[in-house]
């Protein structure tokens, strides 16, 4: 039960984006993606959503290729939230947030859905926007929109999933432990740049709702990451693309060494000891100094 | 006079129906938030309204008749009164303003439809069939089967008859969709801001197509030329049943495309994220959309603005739910036809206005009010 490119390849005219890619995402791990600008992150993302087709290798969702899977049925197990969506229309956030609903509409009920997406709210943080027009947003507050209206489409059917919504307010901890992955397909999030817009709150807010959503409902969580020591702090794996190639993957304190990264990023980046911390501080020195 | 009974009596089935699903709305929500009947009740007000506006256009035209009169002969119709209304009124009501009225019920709702649809689809406020091309394009294929249509077909020309322009307006609508459905694609999908610059160079090419038939017409044809270019509720043979009752059945289905186009507002690959399969709801909708304006175009010719005025004028109030804004743009859109027929018949008496260029005159300067209007509250 994983999320899994398989060789995949995809060029578009001439340019090759991926070559000969494979990764695994299990459930309950934080991978995250890192890599130069080009380097075919969101292209890999977007395979790995079902979204592009690779020209070579395959990728399958809890052991089918996704290539014979209808789309809803894909999107009942795997939610994508992207970089930046616009909308003509002035939707309210909240029902922004409802479309997450989307693949259960023919399952779920009203009640079900506006509890799930007031949670999400609250989660997001987005409480005290839920009643404006979304295109009034600005960016970061409409990627927490977008963050909302994927965990909604990712915490499925209560009772299906085995997840108990209640275990989302934080001093609810007894269903945590449901095992729900010998019965039910993994579930898994996608998450493009997520931290781009935000501000450094609202990225830790983030990155603690994906390592949250990993650990204890047992999400396969996939990141593309900037920060390093964000993802040190919380990845359990890392995958670095250079020019669509795997250039390192493994545990994170395997991959995320100073002459790795400055190799792969061709800038010198040095790992200091933290004064407060255990693990060491990746800084990247301003260019000009 | 057994066909326009036939016609009513489709029509108060689907408003019927319409009742029903509005009241459907309010129940189901009655634990909800008061936002959501408001939707509901604003498409009850439009289903009033409606009521209201074919009770009025009935009475008015060249024959006054008065409220009264068509509320008794209605009521006479339906059963529900003994006596009938005097010999005139009734046939003027039964055989005139009746079938004109189903008429701009019919179309008025299905071009509110296509509109929102494309609006939705296109994820741009100004898409319409008119704008990008399609209803220029049955109009097109419509004029040319008047002007060319002997030369062409010769001998089969007569056996075709009254079928042979609505059908060639069909095919012209049919002919532009596949055209900038084929144009717009690269690597098997189809860029919805591409498609709507295709479809505006569509529209060009084939309002260039009307002016070089039109240049080419002789003086009897230019008479049944202008019925395609400004469009006429007086109807356009036996081909209209079938016309009217594929667009009902085309509505039908594009009525239940609320949450997948809701889901496209947020962009193709959200949309395909979050289930649906997006590039089968493109070539579905847009195909059935040709259809549906199609079938208008061949039974009414350009009637302008409907498409473009009646899903802005709903979202103002109801706001953009797809859910909402679809049912109630075919409102909307029949409301503002059968009153547009009323003003056309009434305006330049004992002429008839036609109805395309009523809908022009007053829709053109409403949308403008109506874009300054966005225009300053987008500033703010």
């Amino acid at each position: 039960m994983t999320l899994c490119a398989q060789n995949v390849t995809f060029a578009v005219r001439g340019q090759t984006l991926l070559d000969d890619v494979s990764l695994i995402l299990h459930p309950g791990e934080v991978l995250a993606v890192l890599g130069p600008n080009g380097a075919g992150k969101s292209t890999l993302l977007k395979v790995l959503a079902g979204e592009i087709a690779p020209n070579k290798g395959r990728v399958t969702q809890n052991g089918v290729d996704i290539a014979h899977v209808p789309a809803l049925a894909l999107a009942q197990n795997r939610a994508v939230m992207p970089q930046a969506a616009a909308m003509a229309f002035p939707f309210i956030v909240r029902d922004v947030v409802l479309l997450g609903r989307a693949p259960f509409r023919k399952t779920s009920s009203r009640k079900i859905d506006r509890d799930l997406v007031e949670k999400a709210i609250a989660l997001a943080d987005i409480a005290h926007l839920a009643d404006y027009a979304y295109p009034a947003l600005s960016g970061g507050e409409k990627q927490r929109v977008h963050l909302a209206r994927a965990l909604v489409q990712l915490w499925g059917m209560p009772d299906s999933a085995g997840v108990d919504s209640s275990a989302y307010t934080s001093d609810v901890v007894d269903t945590r432990d449901t095992p729900q992955s010998i019965r039910h397909p993994a579930r898994f999030l996608l998450l493009d740049e997520p931290t781009a817009g935000l501000d450094i709150s609202h990225q830790h807010g983030l990155l603690s709702i994906a390592r949250m959503q990993a650990q204890y409902h047992k999400t396969g969580v996939l990141m593309i990451l900037h920060d390093f020591n964000q993802v040190c702090g919380y990845a359990d794996r890392v995958v670095i693309l250079r020019k669509g190639r795997v250039a390192a993957q493994g545990p994170t304190d395997q991959v995320m060494r100073p002459d790795l990264l400055s190799d792969v990023f061709e800038s010198p980046i040095r790992a200091v000891p933290d004064p407060d911390g255990a693990t060491d501080i990746l800084i990247s020195r301003a260019g000009f100094a | 006079m057994t066909l326009p009974m036939l016609k009513m009596g489709a029509g108060t089935l689907k408003q019927a129906c319409r009742v029903l699903s509005a009241l459907y709305v309010i129940g189901d929500d009655a634990d909800g938030r008061g936002r959501i009947s408001r939707k509901a009740l604003s498409l009850l007000a439009l289903f009033v309204l409606l009521q209201v506006a074919v009770v009025i256009s009935l009475g008015v035209g060249g024959a006054d008749i008065g409220v009264a009169k068509v509320l008794w002969h209605l009521a006479d119709k339906t059963g529900l009164a003994g006596s009938s209304v005097d010999d005139f009124s009734a046939r003027v009501l039964d055989s005139l303003r009746l079938p004109r009225i189903i008429r701009a019920i019919v179309i008025g709702a299905a071009l509110g439809v296509a509109g929102t649809v494309m609006q939705s689809l296109f994820r741009n406020p100004i898409a319409d069939p008119g704008i990008i091309g399609v209803s220029a394009s049955a109009a097109c294929g419509a004029v040319a089967m008047i002007v060319c249509g002997h030369a062409l077909l010769g001998s089969h020309y007569a056996a075709i008859g009254p079928y042979g322009v609505p059908v060639a307006a069909f095919l012209g609508s049919g002919l532009a969709t596949g055209v900038i459905r084929v144009l717009s694609r690269q690597d098997g999908h189809t860029d919805a801001a591409i498609m709507l610059l295709i479809g505006v160079a569509i529209n060009a090419i084939a309002i260039a197509g009307v002016g070089i038939f039109t240049y080419l017409a002789d003086d009897a044809q230019l008479r049944s030329l202008t019925f395609w270019q400004m469009g006429a509720l007086s109807g356009n043979g036996p081909a209209d049943v079938p016309a009217l009752v594929g667009m009902a059945a085309g509505m039908a289905y594009l009525l239940m495309l609320g949450t997948p186009l809701n889901l496209f507002l947020l962009g193709e690959a959200e949309a395909r994220h979050l289930g649906l399969e997006v590039e089968a709801l493109k070539r579905r909708a847009t195909i059935i959309t040709a259809l549906v304006v199609g079938a208008a175009v061949a039974v009414s010719g350009i009637i302008a603005f409907v498409g473009l005025l009646a899903p802005h004028l709903v979202r103002l109030v109801c706001g953009p739910d797809n859910k909402i804004v679809l049912p109630a743009s075919a409102l909307c859109g029949a409301i503002l036809l059968v009153g547009a027929d009323a003003v056309a018949r009434i305006i330049v008496l004992p002429a008839e206005l036609p109805i395309g260029l009523v809908t022009g005159i007053l829709g053109g300067p409403f949308f403008l009010g109506l874009l300054m209007r966005e225009k300053k509250r987008r500033r703010i």
